[in-house]
Order: structure tokens, then C-alpha cells, then sequence
């Protein structure tokens, strides 16, 4: 039978996949991205695990939260990739060094 | 047993396309990818109930977010092949890093199931159905988070569309501020011609 701890463990893989993605592909963006996603999914699949299994609905209303901001960090992070390659026509994370932070 | 099947089905399919959207030379491919992933994604909360998050991944992943990243990678023209110059480099590290994490992660659910307090509660079955639920709650005790997440996504929409417009100088635009600072004296002038005065010809 599928108990809570099958989805945990789904949960706990996809999100090392995530922090794995972001490690190795450290100078593409776009694939950073890919990779913040895949945690956000996690974090998501977990909520909704919790969710069901103690049978509260809040953890659905916040992995619907979640699903915003994903979606909004999405949209931002998409568009400053999309100014950062015009004004210097590569999408390298080393080169992002301007403001010196 | 069909539920565990199909647990095992999304469960497989949801882990094997993530490692394929990290390890994917093509980003166009680790797109595609990434969009199974969220299907099956969205097929492990089918299974256990929650049927509108399961439609909102669909949607709102799927349908936006992918596609954005589609559209973001087809548009960029770069060149992937020297982005991946560091990928062998880092691959020892970044495999210990997932390795202590996922052993972490594993040493936090066990001792998570060592509590007393949360250890197997039976699921009640739902008398409403999930959406009735959930909108029953989202618009009454979480009704203020409700309009915050709308606030984020107007200011993500608005700071999208500051970003990454540009202002091209040679369009021949309306400039709506001076049409609307146009008063009737600049432009009309009332004369009242007696016959055969009016126009000269």
C-alpha cells in the first residue's frame, strides 16, 4: 500500500535533483531555472502529501501559493535573463559580475 | 494494487525526466522534459485526492511556465555548448552535495516518523468535493493570502513588462500626452464671413 513515506521519498529525490541541477549546471541560467522548479515541484508534491494524509486542506492552499510564486519568479527571472542577453549577448552566471555583489 | 502501480508509473516518470532536464545536452530538450515531469507530477496528486492542484500544475506549469522557458530559449541565441564548459568539472562535487542532501532528507523523515504525534491518522473521506473545499477556504479563512498571491502576480507581470520593454525611437507613436494637453482655442478659431467673403479663392 502507498503510504506518506512513498511520497516523501518522491518528494526528497526530485528536490536533490533540483539542488544537483543548479550545482552542475552552474554557468546557464536558463537550466538554474529548470532546476529552482523541479525544488518548487517538490516542495509542492510534499504540501499536498501532508495534505491528504492528515486531512487538512492547508496544505493545498499553500502549495497553490507556492504554484504563484513560482510562476511569478518564473516571469522575473525569464526577464532579466532576457535584458542581461542583450546588453552583454551571452547568459553565463560568471559574467554577472557588474555590481560587483 | 492499480494504485500502487500508478503510484509507481508517475513516481518513475516524475524522477527519470528531472534527471533528464539537468543532463540534457539540448535545453529545448530539458524543456520537454521538464513538461513530463510536471505531468506526471500532476498524476501523483491526482492519486491522492487533490484534484484541482493536480489541474492548476497542469495549467499553470505546463501551459505557462514551460512554455515561457520554450519561448525564452528559442528566442536567446546562444551558443550551449560553451555554457556546459564547467558541467565535468563539477560533477564530483555537485554529486557529494545531492548525496549528503538526499541522505539529510532521509535522516529527516525517519526521524520524523519517530514522533508520536503525527503517526498514522486516518484519512478521513472527503463529504465535499476537493474544489467546493478548497474554495470554501481560500475565500474565507485564507482570503487575505488569496489577494497577496493576486498582488504578486500583478507586480511580477507589471516588473516582466518594465524589464524588458524598450522604447525604439524610430516609431512614429501618438504622444498621448500632448493630444490630451490640446486645448480647443489652439486649434479652432470661430469667423463669421458675411456673403460671397468667406473663402478666397
Amino acid at each position: 500500500m502507498i503510504g506518506l513515506g512513498h511520497y516523501l521519498t518522491v518528494a526528497a529525490i526530485l528536490f536533490t535533483i533540483g539542488v544537483l541541477g543548479i550545482f552542475l549546471n552552474r554557468r546557464n541560467v536558463i537550466l538554474m531555472l529548470m532546476a529552482i522548479e523541479l525544488i518548487l515541484l517538490a516542495v509542492n508534491i510534499n504540501l499536498v502529501a501532508f495534505s491528504a494524509y492528515l486531512g487538512d486542506l492547508t496544505g493545498q492552499v499553500l502549495a497553490m501559493f507556492v504554484l504563484t510564486v513560482a510562476a511569478a519568479e518564473a516571469a522575473i527571472g525569464l526577464a532579466i535573463l532576457v535584458i542581461f542577453f542583450r546588453r552583454r549577448g551571452s547568459i553565463a552566471v560568471d559574467d554577472a559580475n557588474r555590481m560587483r555583489g | 494494487m492499480i494504485a500502487s502501480i500508478a503510484f509507481y508509473l508517475f513516481a518513475a516518470l516524475t524522477i527519470l525526466p528531472a534527471l533528464a532536464v539537468i543532463f540534457a545536452r539540448n535545453p529545448v530538450h530539458s524543456v520537454l522534459w521538464l513538461i513530463l515531469a510536471f505531468f506526471n507530477a500532476a498524476g501523483l496528486m491526482l492519486l491522492v485526492g487533490a484534484e484541482f492542484i493536480a489541474m492548476l500544475v497542469v495549467i499553470v506549469y505546463v501551459g505557462a511556465v514551460a512554455v515561457l522557458f520554450l519561448f525564452v530559449v528559442m528566442m536567446l541565441d546562444i551558443d550551449f555548448a560553451s555554457l556546459r564548459s564547467g558541467f565535468s568539472r563539477n560533477l564530483p562535487f555537485g554529486i557529494i552535495i545531492a548525496l549528503v542532501l538526499l541522505a539529510e532528507i532521509g535522516f529527516a523523515l525517519t526521524a520524523w516518523k519517530a514522533g508520536p504525534s503525527l503517526s498514522g491518522r486516518e484519512i478521513p473521506a472527503p463529504a465535499t468535493p476537493n474544489i467546493v473545499a478548497l474554495g470554501q477556504l481560500l475565500y474565507s479563512r485564507y482570503l487575505f493570502a488569496f489577494e497577496l498571491a493576486g498582488l504578486i502576480l500583478l507586480v511580477a507581470m507589471v516588473g516582466a513588462i518594465v524589464l524588458t520593454h524598450r522604447s525604439r525611437g524610430d516609431l512614429r507613436t501618438p504622444k498621448v500626452s500632448k493630444q490630451i494637453s490640446r486645448r480647443p482655442g489652439d486649434a479652432i478659431r470661430k469667423i463669421n464671413p458675411g456673403v460671397g467673403e468667406g473663402m478666397k479663392l
